[in-house]
């Protein structure tokens, strides 16, 4: 079974558009955003594939930082920034198609924004 | 200019297995604008990982789809064994794409039975399913489950196939692909419906690669990606070619699924001629400590399972890219000019699966 090389590249809010526009350019084409929180900081993930050449741009945020948004360069993260605001409350401005935080409806307001109690009592099968 | 009116399309509506929401801005029978909303099913399966052991987690990664629930289950340990450097046998690599496959050949079928539903074909859905449930009785006779198999487990699969199985396998394959063969023709000429699908729903290459599309919705705008190129599990060792159309519309997403079934059959047959002996799991110890975006193809396109761990028995993170969340903006732009009457067709035609998009 083959397995990829896969890079991450850290990379600040100024230059998150500089780093996706170049990727742009190069001919890649938007894989995903995603995002994942790391006690109070949240990892947002942009990443991109090239004839199965996968890279990502990592960014580190705290909470409440607000994004802007790649849709001028990849109109096709529309729904990807519309998730991360509605899951995790992250804002982006410049959606190219904004639904303000109506595209999933949740019971709970970013529902992924909150940490879960783990339960460490329990007893590990895999020691 | 005619006077604009919105009307709404879904979540309920008898093309749509799932709920999925449009608002369609029309000119007179003309769709200019489609806005989609998602989120009327949406289970916050990913989070559930911070509550189950790694090893526990496959049996909800499986149920994230009621189609393409193994390649659910097989992706997430593949990213799982691929943080914890886990050398999985080769005879269990070879069952995943075995089962795969199958898989892949009952979505397809699903797919063309409602495909030809929504265009009124009645006679022609009830033939695909009854071809696919001869798939859904050999997933039933080897995993014990027509919907969710159960057979993916960290390290390796639950279940063996006996090499007789095996062979028999593919000899009711054979049988198969000759009456796929005949619905492929009524698919692929009859003239109902190419009037209902060709030059409907057009996205060209460039267009659809901007768009991100994936699976046979990229493919049938002349996109030649497919994730098992990647060559996990044991496609690194199967010769096959990607399915690929130009046409760009409902019918060259059409024929791809079509065709594919094909390609499908000879992947299972080349996986049964060299499967070795042998074991089909390892023992695991440990816990995952590290990170990693596992690709695999699914029946309707790439699907990615991202892990993150901290070296506890509890991910940090689990994120799935599933295909009909990236072919969203396919869909939007597909739509956009096309007639009220296509909606349904064109809607149908990039195989939206709802419960994968939202989790």
């Amino acid at each position: 079974m083959k397995t990829e090389e896969q890079p991450i590249i850290p990379t600040g809010i100024p230059d998150l558009i500089p780093g996706v526009s170049a990727l742009k350019n190069e001919g890649y084409r938007l894989v995903a955003i995603s995002t994942t929180k790391l006690g109070e900081i949240f990892q947002v993930d942009y990443s991109f594939d090239l004839n199965f050449s996968f890279r990502t741009l990592r960014l580190l945020v705290p909470q409440g930082i607000t994004l802007p948004s790649i849709t001028g360069i990849y109109w096709a993260a529309f729904p990807y920034e519309n998730e991360i605001h509605d899951l995790f409350g992250i804002m982006v401005t410049d959606i190219a198609v904004d639904f303000k935080g109506t595209f999933i409806k949740t019971a709970i307001q970013f529902p992924f924004s909150v940490n879960t109690d783990k339960p460490e009592e329990d007893v590990c099968q895999n020691k | 200019m005619s006077k604009q009116i919105t009307i709404p399309f879904g979540p309920q509506h008898p093309v749509l297995p799932e709920p999925i929401h449009l608002d369609l801005v029309l000119e007179d029978e003309k769709v200019v604008e489609a806005i989609p909303t998602i989120g009327y099913i949406h289970r916050g399966l990913e989070k559930l990982v911070e509550k189950r052991e790694y090893t526990e987690y496959v049996h909800i990664a499986e149920r994230i789809c009621g189609i393409c629930s193994f390649i659910h289950g097989s992706t997430y340990v593949q990213a799982v064994e691929t943080v914890m450097g886990i050398e999985v046998p080769e005879r269990a690599l070879y069952l995943r794409t075995i089962w795969s496959e199958y898989s892949r050949m009952h979505s397809h079928l699903l797919w063309l039975g409602l495909f030809a539903d929504s265009l009124g074909f009645e006679n022609l859905f009830m033939q695909s399913w009854r071809l696919r449930e001869h798939i859904l009785d050999d997933l039933e006779a080897t995993t014990g489950g027509r919907v969710i198999q159960g057979a993916c487990k960290v390290g390796g699969v639950r279940r063996d196939i006996d090499n007789k199985k095996l062979g028999e396998m593919v000899t009711g394959l054979e049988e198969l692909e000759t009456e796929i063969r005949e619905l492929n023709k009524v698919f692929f000429n009859d003239s109902s419906i190419l009037h209902r699908t060709k030059g409907v729903g057009i996205i060209m290459e460039k267009d659809a690669y901007e768009l991100g599309a994936v699976g046979p919705t990229g493919r049938g705008s002349g996109i030649a990606q497919d994730a098992r190129m990647l060559g996990y599990a044991a496609y690194d060792q199967i010769h096959f070619k990607p399915v690929v159309e130009t046409g760009g519309d409902c019918y060259a997403r059409c024929v791809v699924r079509g065709r594919e079934l094909h390609t499908s059959i000879d992947i299972i047959r080349q996986a049964v001629n060299k499967i070795p002996d042998g074991p089909v799991e390892v023992k695991v110890t440990g816990t995952p400590n590290g990170e990693y975006w596992a690709r695999a193809e699914q029946p309707r396109g790439e699907v990615i399972h991202y892990v993150k761990g901290n070296g506890t028995r509890h991910l940090l993170r689990h994120r799935v890219r599933t295909p009909t969340f990236a072919n969203i903006p396919f869909l939007v732009k597909a739509l956009a000019g096309c007639q009220l009457a296509d909606v349904p067709v064109i809607v149908l035609s990039i195989d939206p699966c709802i419960g994968c998009a939202e989790r």
